[in-house]
């Protein structure tokens, strides 16, 4: 049997105030190390909540997102009559033929300009997307110069503001609502009618047509066909994944930026680590002579020693953590690189998050209590006995 | 002659040497040993400092390793074994009891006398059993939960004797048991240690300069300059006891 978890346990209590500071250097790291995690899972699960599993995006062939695509009036109607597509209650198709514009307006507080993203909606628009509600107001009346802000937009942009105004498109539009859409993209989008902002910003084509399945297994079939039709240069996508794949730069730029940022923290917060340990070793040499002398195997010793530096790292795991979960409070601004618009979301903690965090930490105890270990397993008997 | 008790050795050591090198210099500590210890002694191993006592008792203990010679304990060769098969022959044939007691001061009494029995198959129950009667032998049965520093150096070192006999261990080695206490606690570890041959047929090694404790062993052996001898002054006889 093992010398008793106790043993560590209360050898870490004993020199609290070298725990403390040395599970503080890891809670740190650790704490960078969520944060960043975090920052990028509340990115990807706000541009993928953004869309629906059983709608189909349909833009330019290589085109990476709405903003660069366009797909003309020709093509749009063609999509239309593929037979995929499904109708509303009311027979109308559930369709939306969509035009993406980025537009530059200043913010509340800073006056500083920042690129927003203009959608040019059909009436289904909405029915497409239901998480998206109108939280204020009322919807643009067709044909005239009133668009809807999402709610983050209204909040963080002059003119936003429900009876405000905004200019672009060299006119005046009104804000005659306010639509809540959660945490998805499209709080950071205004919204008005298509036709409208086609003429405004003279666009001649759509920049994406997208619509609901009849059944969310035919997803294939369309794409195939649609893809391989000479008259259409066009490529679909899940709306999901379409969002997904929005996320994707910023996501890899943050994993970069954290994993580079963890690495040099986690440098220092190792060298303390081994610093206590050795420390820890070296005052308990008499300690670990007389448990070898007991009977006690090397691997005992070695286990021991590796317990209290992985109770260490622990420590300062859920440290950095509890940190980091306070972080879920802020919310974040960023521009999406993919469009360049404003975006907003916030610090997301999963589960995945949480447990890659404490195998993290545990890992840096590992990694800085093995050395010291093995000096102790290794220890010759008789010589640390004597330095009694 | 000095093996007086009659009965079979239990520690049989032939032509033992060890010497440890410093530098390039050879320093012979132990050479040429031979000599057995009856089943139930109560040995004192006395000389003067330098001579080798701590060597030849941690050799006997298995802490050790000699360059020649072979110990034979309860008919077992112990210079034949691995390091792991000898950890595991210590935690079954040897107590220990040293000077500064050394206990683990994180663990309370309880815990520290606990700790052989956690290299044995026994369960909790079993184990608790057997460390209550360990401290009630050693007149501790209060002090269960009393950690190391809040116990007297008298103490401390009746629960390193309770830690040193819960396993039953055959022999017992005690290097200068009674080197940090006062008369009083040094005469009690002395009376403890004698009971435990009496009562409990264990044979016990002890390393000494306190002539007082010589005195309650049974045999004393000197060692001087890595040669033993008897009590009168004479070498030791390799045939002594048999
Ligand atoms: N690791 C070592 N390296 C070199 N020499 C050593 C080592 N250990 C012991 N010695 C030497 O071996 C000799 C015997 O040491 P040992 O500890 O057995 O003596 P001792 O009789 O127990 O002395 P004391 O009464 O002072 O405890 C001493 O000269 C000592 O310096
Ligand atoms: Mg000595």
């Amino acid at each position: 049997m093992a010398i008793p978890f106790s043993y560590s346990l209360r050898n870490l209590w004993t020199r609290r105030l070298t725990t403390v500071l040395t599970a503080s250097g890891m809670a740190l790291v650790v704490f960078v190390f969520a944060a960043t995690l975090m920052l990028a899972e509340g990115l990807r699960k706000t541009l993928v909540e953004t869309g629906s599993y059983d709608n189909v995006v349909v833009i330019r062939k290589s085109a990476n997102s709405e903003v660069q695509s366009g797909v003309d009036r020709a093509q749009a109607s063609i999509i239309e009559s593929q037979p995929e597509v499904a109708r509303g209650t009311d027979g109308r198709l559930l369709l939306a033929k969509e035009l993406v514009v980025l537009i530059n307006i200043p913010k509340r507080e800073s006056n500083k300009p920042a690129n927003v993203v203009i959608r040019g909606i059909s009436p289904a628009s909405l029915l497409l997307r239901p998480q998206v509600r109108l939280s204020e107001g009322r919807m643009p009346r067709p044909g005239s110069a009133e668009v809807i802000a999402g709610k983050s937009i209204a909040r963080r942009f002059k003119g936003g503001g429900i009876g405000e105004t905004l200019r672009f498109g060299m006119r005046d539009w009104t804000v005659v609502g306010i639509f809540d859409a959660g945490t998805t993209g499209f709080s950071s989008e205004i919204w008005g009618d298509v036709d409208q902002l086609m003429q405004a910003f003279r666009r001649p084509a759509y920049s994406s047509v997208s619509f609901k399945l009849q059944d969310v297994t035919a997803f294939d079939q369309f794409k195939k066909r649609v893809e391989g039709d000479p008259r259409l240069t066009v490529e679909a996508k899940r709306e999901t994944r379409y969002y997904e794949d929005q996320s994707e730069a910023m996501a890899k730029f943050l994993r970069i930026m954290g994993i580079t940022l963890t690495v040099i923290f986690s440098l220092g917060a190792v060298i303390g680590a081994m610093i206590t340990m050795y420390a820890a070793v070296a005052n308990r040499v008499v300690e670990i002579g007389t448990l070898r002398a007991l009977g006690f195997q090397k691997m005992s010793i070695l286990a021991a020693f590796v317990m209290e530096s992985l109770l260490l790292g622990l420590l300062g795991g859920v440290a950095g953590l509890s940190g980091a979960s306070f972080m879920q409070l802020i919310t974040i601004s960023t521009m999406n690189w993919q469009t360049f618009s404003e975006l907003a979301f916030s610090f997301t903690l999963t589960l995945d998050i949480l447990w890659k965090s404490l195998l993290f930490s545990v890992g840096m105890g590992f990694v800085g209590g093995v050395l010291p270990a093995f000096r102790a397993a290794r220890m010759n008997i008789v010589e640390a006995l004597r330095s009694s | 002659m000095g093996m007086g008790n009659g009965k079979p050795p239990i520690v049989e050591i032939a032509h033992l040497s060890k010497s440890y090198r410093r530098g390039s210099q050879t320093i012979p500590v132990l050479e040429d040993i031979t000599f057995d210890i009856a089943d139930g002694e109560f040995l004192a191993l006395m000389g003067p400092s330098g001579s080798g006592k701590s060597t030849l008792l941690n050799l006997i203990a298995g802490i050790d390793k000699a360059d020649e010679g072979t110990i034979r304990v309860g008919g077992v060769d112990i210079t034949s074994l691995s390091e792991r098969e000898l950890a595991a022959w210590r935690a079954a044939n040897v107590g220990f009891i040293f000077q500064f007691y050394n206990l683990m001061p994180v663990l309370t009494a309880f815990e520290n006398v606990e700790l052989p029995l956690l290299l044995t198959g026994l369960s909790r129950n079993e184990r608790r059993e057997h460390v209550e009667l360990a401290l009630q032998l050693v007149g501790l049965s209060d002090r269960v939960d009393h950690y190391p520093a809040q116990l007297s150096g008298g103490q401390q070192q009746r629960v390193a004797i309770a830690r040193a006999v819960v396993s039953d261990p055959a022999i017992l080695v005690a290097d200068e048991p009674t080197g940090d206490l006062d008369r009083v606690s040094a005469g009690e570890i002395l009376q403890l240690m004698d009971r435990l041959v009496r009562e409990f047929d264990k044979t016990i090694i002890m390393v000494t300069h306190d002539p007082r404790a010589a005195e309650k062993a049974r045999i004393i052996r000197h060692l001087e300059k890595g040669i033993l001898t008897d009590s009168d002054g004479q070498p030791a006889s390799p045939v002594a006891g048999s």
